[in-house]
């Protein structure tokens, strides 16, 4: 499993080279705004690849990091860190009271829970106008600095995305490895037998899930502070479906499954846009091809492949 | 020493009493067997004690607490491991990994270390590792390992699940019929375990439809019938009530 290091090691090395060889800014944000996906994909590989529980509300995590930590700066003028740090808290605070009573419940009264507060806090973010704007939009949201150094190209916040990305993986790479893994992974398939071995089943879903939002929330926070300017529709319901699609497209068992599918899904629609009207369909066939014929998602055809060379999986 | 003790353990599903008040009592050192025809309530009374299922109404006591109200995970944190009759594998975790998470309650580092992989977390894991290895060894199991514990055929995975509740290291280890669906040169090799077991000081209470398994190895036999305790004492004399031949063989059988 040292592979997973050595996988890492590449991804940092690919993420701090496509910056700088990349033709113009364009695609350079695209990268940034596939890093931002890859992120809170991530957060949804963990809870759901490990621990098997399913979110319907990500976006809405994702917004609740994007509009705290952008309505402090824009309104108080507060810098962007804590801002940031008040952001990431209030997020896991609402997702501990959310997580808290749905979690210990069996099945997935999870994902109902979350759907709801996905799209209750989609309309909060419409209708608390004097915080967030309303429907016309946050603007004014501070950009990211140090001293006097701003990070307002694409090139230079892409690598602070990029990093972020980076240490996550390793954090969430470290976390699959310890016990916890290992206490997630089990509850999983069983929760009985997790249970009577000692694992406080509850507990460990809160915390992965809370883990999970705060990676979310961070996604939101970065793409606020970048853009500047935040509206409601890009925290609505579609975008914690597209999340969802993201870890399955790229292979729900494997963290890597988030790289891909974050990826993928970031690049589609830039390969696809000159197909104009057929654009659409042509997303949605893909897809759909891809989650009826390839159930391992994109890692799955990849570990295939490093089987028929090497032999061994 | 009176290690497990329940009284008037009552447990309903609908309207249905499926533990009518039962008493048992459970010896350290001892192999007990809890035996009775089919619906008899001897799965629910295991799920009742290992915290599985909430009781209705009674008391449950092991290792001098009074324990019948806990959860299950802080009964198997305090030392009570079982196995399952419908078989609780990790099905796409290796048979390592399965052992592995036996010996969780041995562990302690948290959320935040395991992602820092603080070197606490790291020798916990290769603790844990080591430990479960050693376990397989023991159930011939080694072979296996690094084998998703779902593709096992049955009675292999029966075993990886005995691994399991071993790397707990459980003073009280509770098998659920741990005979099930195995071939009868498996079922002696299993008897010659669980009497090991014994011999190592654990205490194993037993749920089993194999009477020459049963009689073979316990040193007490409690007999369930209808939710309802109706006899206990050791094989030799289970062998000879008639309630209980009454109760296995019906009513004419038992007279002629």
């Amino acid at each position: 499993m040292k592979r997973d290091y050595l996988l890492l090691f590449v991804m940092a090395l690919i993420a701090f080279v496509l910056p700088l060889v990349l033709p113009g800014d364009y695609y350079v944000e695209v990268f940034l705004f596939a890093g931002i996906n890859v992120l809170v994909a991530l957060g949804l590989s963990l809870l759901m690849g490990y621990a098997g529980q399913i979110s319907l509300g990500h976006a809405g995590f994702y917004g609740l990091g994007a509009y705290i930590s952008g309505a402090l700066t824009a309104h108080l003028g507060w810098p962007v860190l804590p801002a940031a740090l008040i952001a990431i808290m209030t997020t896991a605070l609402v997702a501990a009271l959310v997580g808290w009573p749905t979690l210990r419940l069996k099945g997935h009264y999870l994902a109902m829970a979350t759907l709801g507060l996905g799209i209750i806090l989609y309309i909060i973010f419409i209708q608390a106008r004097g915080v967030t704007g309303g429907a016309s939009g946050l603007s004014g949201i501070h950009p990211v600095h140090l001293g006097r150094w701003y990070l307002d190209t694409p090139r230079r916040y892409c690598y602070l995305v990029w990093t972020v990305v980076v240490l996550a993986f390793l954090f969430s790479i470290n976390l699959v490895r310890s016990r916890t893994g290992l206490a997630l992974r089990a509850l999983h398939y069983s929760e009985v037998a997790a249970s009577t071995l000692g694992i406080d089943v509850a507990r460990y879903k809160l915390k992965v899930f809370v883990f999970s939002c705060i990676l979310a929330a961070m996604g939101g926070i970065l793409y606020a502070h970048y853009i500047t300017f935040i509206s409601p529709e890009t925290f609505g319901f579609m975008y914690s479906v597209d999340l969802v699609v993201m870890i399955v497209l790229g292979g729900m068992h494997s963290l890597w499954g988030a790289l891909l599918g974050g990826v993928f899904f970031s690049l589609l629609p830039e390969v696809l846009h000159r197909l104009e009207d057929l654009e659409v369909v042509v997303h949605g066939l893909i897809l759909l091809l891809v989650l009826i014929f390839l159930p391992g998602g994109l890692v799955g055809i990849i570990e295939k492949v490093a089987e028929k060379i090497h032999g061994n999986p | 020493m009176v290690i497990l003790e329940a009284r008037e353990v009552v447990k309903s599903f609908g309207g249905v009493k499926a533990l009518k008040g039962i008493d048992v009592t459970v010896q350290e050192g001892t192999i007990t067997a809890l035996i009775g025809p089919n619906g008899s309530g001897k799965t629910t009374l295991f799920n009742v004690l290992t915290g599985v299922l909430p009781m209705d109404g009674g008391k449950v006591s092991f290792l001098g607490r009074d324990i019948g109200h806990w959860p299950a995970h802080k009964r198997g944190a305090l030392g009570m491991a079982r196995t399952f009759q419908n078989l609780q594998i990790f099905q796409e975790m290796t048979v390592l990994e399965n052992v592995m998470v036996g010996g969780f309650r041995h562990t302690s580092s948290g959320f935040l270390s395991g992602g820092l992989a603080l070197s606490k977390a790291r020798r916990e894991m290769d603790l844990l590792r080591k430990e479960a290895l050693g376990f397989l060894e023991e159930l011939d199991l080694v072979q296996y390992k690094d084998t998703l514990a779902g593709e096992l055929p049955f009675g292999l995975q029966r075993k990886v699940e005995i691994a399991r509740a071993l790397a707990l290291k459980p003073q009280l280890l509770l098998l659920d019929e741990p005979a099930a669906g195995l071939t009868t040169k498996e079922t002696i090799s299993l008897a010659r375990f669980i009497q090991g077991l014994r011999e190592r000081s654990m205490t194993v209470f037993l749920v089993e439809h194999d009477m020459d398994l049963v009689m073979g190895i316990s040193d007490w036999v409690i007999v369930l019938n209808f939710g309802r305790k109706i006899y206990e004492g050791t094989p030799l004399a289970v062998k000879r009530e008639r309630s209980v031949i009454k109760a296995y063989l019906g009513e004419k059988r038992a007279q002629g």
